[in-house]
């Protein structure tokens, strides 16, 4: 009974995650006529791929306490060269798509190691990754280029069709796919528990014994893979490549993550999380669309405000966990810490 | 003596400020030799003309951005809403004074819908608003800074938008522009602005025991609350300062374009300054502020790119020069790179210290 009370608290935040979908997509139900159909939620994916598997990407980095501002910029670096190697080199696919993800991913070991070795702050490391990408994006070209590439337009355009009759493209099938490795790495791979333990405390991971340096410079490494993955699911779904592709996509990967459940503090965080967090984005957006009349602005305004309810449902649920924690059993050492905290905030109050 | 002079080196090496003086000494040096006429001033109609008196001019936004925002990561924390603000302020001063052109007599004259003091007030007071939100976040909720202001982040061009109507809106008002574009004694009037600004600020943190609070804070929160210090409020307060720089900001950004763009107004602005403030030896850690290296760092990113404007180089590469000036300045700031390509230059002597002590 405790185990099961237990479990569920441990899955509180994912849990909230996945009832504030449903209700926002139940709401855009009873408001829009169409909206509650296979195929819309479908479309959610299709939009949303791209979203998703930065975003799952961006998980990995901050649960291991780090942050990522290069994504976007990755992904749009990496459009940008498979347009330009497709279109004006005249290369094939084949070859493209693995020096896309190869670029991105070198970009990511490079970040990853300053961050390692030099003990460089990764805010400030993945501010120059971003620049450099975006600014290598406008080297190749300042205009966009499209893409008339036979395999990616077939691609691009392809329908899986469902038994049922609806259809999701090949971006999809991609997404799903990292969702799976993603889930697989994070929870069943000493890799995956690295990452955690990483951002639970960084030293007492390397008191531990775990390799905290070549994991840090691979979670950056993987972040750098799944943004260009991310760019090119992109390419297929936009057929071009543009330096403004995907422009603030670090902050929405934020957005998904956050939402999702993951602490910006590290050591906490779900990859199924973050997969609804791209849905709830995915369903404002969606709700906007068919509302028609609302102006784009707003849902900015919406997301920031969801941004809020999110964090202030978190911090309820973990303070309230925090009190339970303290009368776990052979935690004298920690009961005292708390004492002394508590009798501080105690203090602080009656001064006032 | 050989000594004694590698000891007073190595001291001022290790000085926060040394290494952002380094590098604007490198780029004026580079510009010294390669940029013909770039310490050139004229003067024309009494003002004073130039490459350097226009970095001055062109930095003075992300500098005001930068003073407030060194005091908010010198308290561990981080307020990436800055460029938000910058567009709320602009709006809310585009909003307020706009222009009517009215007829006095036969001469065609534009008014403001408000006087102009009012409207800087309420600019300036909006962004005061936001910052204060963004303060209660961090300050009372406990809310991690980084996700506080990423909701004004995200929101505030929103806002912006809402308050433009999702236009733009254009500034008739002549009296405006001198805010941004406007020489007095033959300097820009943003210098001065600047100046005020930072001897504020300076005198406030450095002249009174508010300085020691916010580096306490920064540090260790739990020991400056036991010495008596209250960091609710200093960090509340702080936010709030930061918030205000950046709506001073987004005044000279509205006047010098006469226009207000919530949707660009200030973009990618949070995160020059940040940068501008750890060029300047900032750390993002909290602790140790330097409000004269964050003027540096902004001195430091608009030279750059005026550098890269004056050798003719292709504006797009602008944006790889910054990146490699980014990595530059992390790396001869990090310790451990430091040690790596300075130490074996440095004497054996010095790791012996450090063993006796331990």
């Amino acid at each position: 009974m405790k185990m099961a009370l237990r479990l569920n608290r441990k899955f509180l935040p994912l849990t909230v995650t996945i009832l504030l979908f449903l209700i926002m997509y139940g709401a855009g139900s009873m408001l829009y006529t169409g909206f509650f159909s296979l195929q819309v939620f479908l479309y959610l994916l299709i939009d949303n791929a791209f979203l998703g598997i930065t975003a799952i990407g961006m998980t990995f980095v901050i649960i291991s306490g780090g942050i990522d501002l290069s994504v976007g910029s990755v992904m749009a670096l990496t459009t940008m060269i498979s347009a330009a190697l497709l279109e004006k080199s005249h290369m094939s696919p084949a070859l493209v798509i693995p020096i896309a993800l190869l670029s991105g991913s070198t970009l990511g070991f490079l970040m990853g190691s300053m961050i390692h070795f030099f003990k460089a702050q990764p805010f400030i490391v993945t501010l120059g990754g971003m620049f450099l990408a975006r600014g290598l994006c406008y080297v190749i070209s300042i205009d966009s280029i499209s893409i008339k590439n036979t395999t990616y337009e077939a691609i691009s355009q392809a329908r899986i069709h469902l038994p049922t009759g609806q259809f999701i493209s090949v971006n999809v099938l991609i997404f799903l796919l990292v969702i799976a490795a993603a889930i697989y790495l994070a929870h069943y791979t000493r890799f995956g528990r690295t990452i955690y333990a990483i951002g639970g405390n960084e030293q007492s991971a390397v008191l531990m014994g775990l390799p905290v340096g070549r994991t840090k410079i691979l979670i950056y490494t993987m972040s750098g893979f799944f943004s260009s993955l991310a760019g090119i699911v992109m390419t297929f779904y936009m057929l071009s490549g543009y330096g403004l592709h995907a422009k603030g996509m670090e902050m929405d990967a934020i957005f998904a993550a956050v939402v999702g459940g993951t602490l910006l503090t590290g050591g906490v965080g779900y990859v199924v999380g973050t997969v609804f967090g791209t849905l709830i984005y995915g369903t404002i957006q969606s709700i906007i669309t068919f509302q028609g009349t609302l102006s784009s602005w707003w849902t900015r305004i919406v997301i920031g405000l969801l941004i809020f309810v999110f964090i202030l449902l978190q911090s309820i649920f973990s303070s309230r966990e925090k009190k339970l924690g303290s009368s776990a059993p052979g935690s004298g050492g920690r009961k005292m810490v708390r004492r002394v905290l508590a009798s501080a905030q105690i203090i602080a109050p009656e001064k006032e | 003596m050989q000594g004694n002079s590698t000891g007073r080196l190595r001291r001022i090496s290790a000085s926060k400020m040394f290494w952002p003086f380094v590098v604007l000494g490198l780029i004026l040096l580079f510009n010294l030799i390669f940029t013909k006429g770039f310490f050139n001033l004229d003067i024309r109609d009494g003002h004073l003309f130039g490459t350097t008196i226009d970095i001055l001019n062109r930095s003075s936004q992300i500098m005001i951005i930068a003073i407030g925002l060194t005091l908010v990561i010198a308290t561990h924390g981080i307020d990436i809403s800055v460029g938000s603000v910058v567009a709320i302020s602009a709006a809310m001063a585009a909003l307020l004074i706009g222009g009517k052109l009215v007829l006095r007599g036969d001469v065609q004259e534009y008014v403001t819908l408000v006087p102009m003091p009012v409207a800087i007030l309420a600019a300036v007071g909006v962004a005061g608003l936001a910052g204060g939100w963004n303060g209660l976040l961090v300050s009372r909720l406990k809310i991690q800074p980084i996700v506080a202001t990423l909701i004004l982040m995200v929101a505030g061009r929103g806002v912006a938008q809402l308050i433009t109507n999702g236009q733009i809106i254009t500034i008739y008002y002549k009296p405006f522009f001198f805010l941004g574009n406007g020489f007095l004694f033959g300097l820009p009037f943003t210098v001065y602005i600047v100046a005020v600004v930072l001897a504020f600020t300076l005198f406030m943190t450095r002249r009174t025991a508010l300085g020691l609070y916010i580096e306490s804070i920064g540090v260790n929160p739990t020991a400056s609350r036991y010495s008596g210090i209250k960091p609710e409020r200093i960090i509340f307060w702080v936010y709030v300062f930061g918030s205000i720089c950046a709506g001073i900001a987004g005044l000279i950004v509205a006047s010098n374009v006469k226009s207000a763009d919530g949707n660009n107004a200030g973009d990618l602005f949070e995160l020059d300054a940040i940068l501008a403030v750890v060029l300047g030896g900032t750390s993002l850690n909290g602790g140790k502020f330097y409000l004269g290296g964050s003027v540096i760092g902004a001195l430091i990113i608009q030279s750059l790119t005026t550098t890269i404007y004056a050798q003719g180089v292709p504006p797009e590469i602008t944006l790889v020069v910054k990146a490699l000036v980014v990595f530059a300045v992390t790396m001869l700031q990090s310790e451990s790179f430091r040690k790596m390509v300075f130490g074996r230059f440095v004497p054996v002597a010095s790791a012996t210290p450090q063993k006796e002590s331990v």
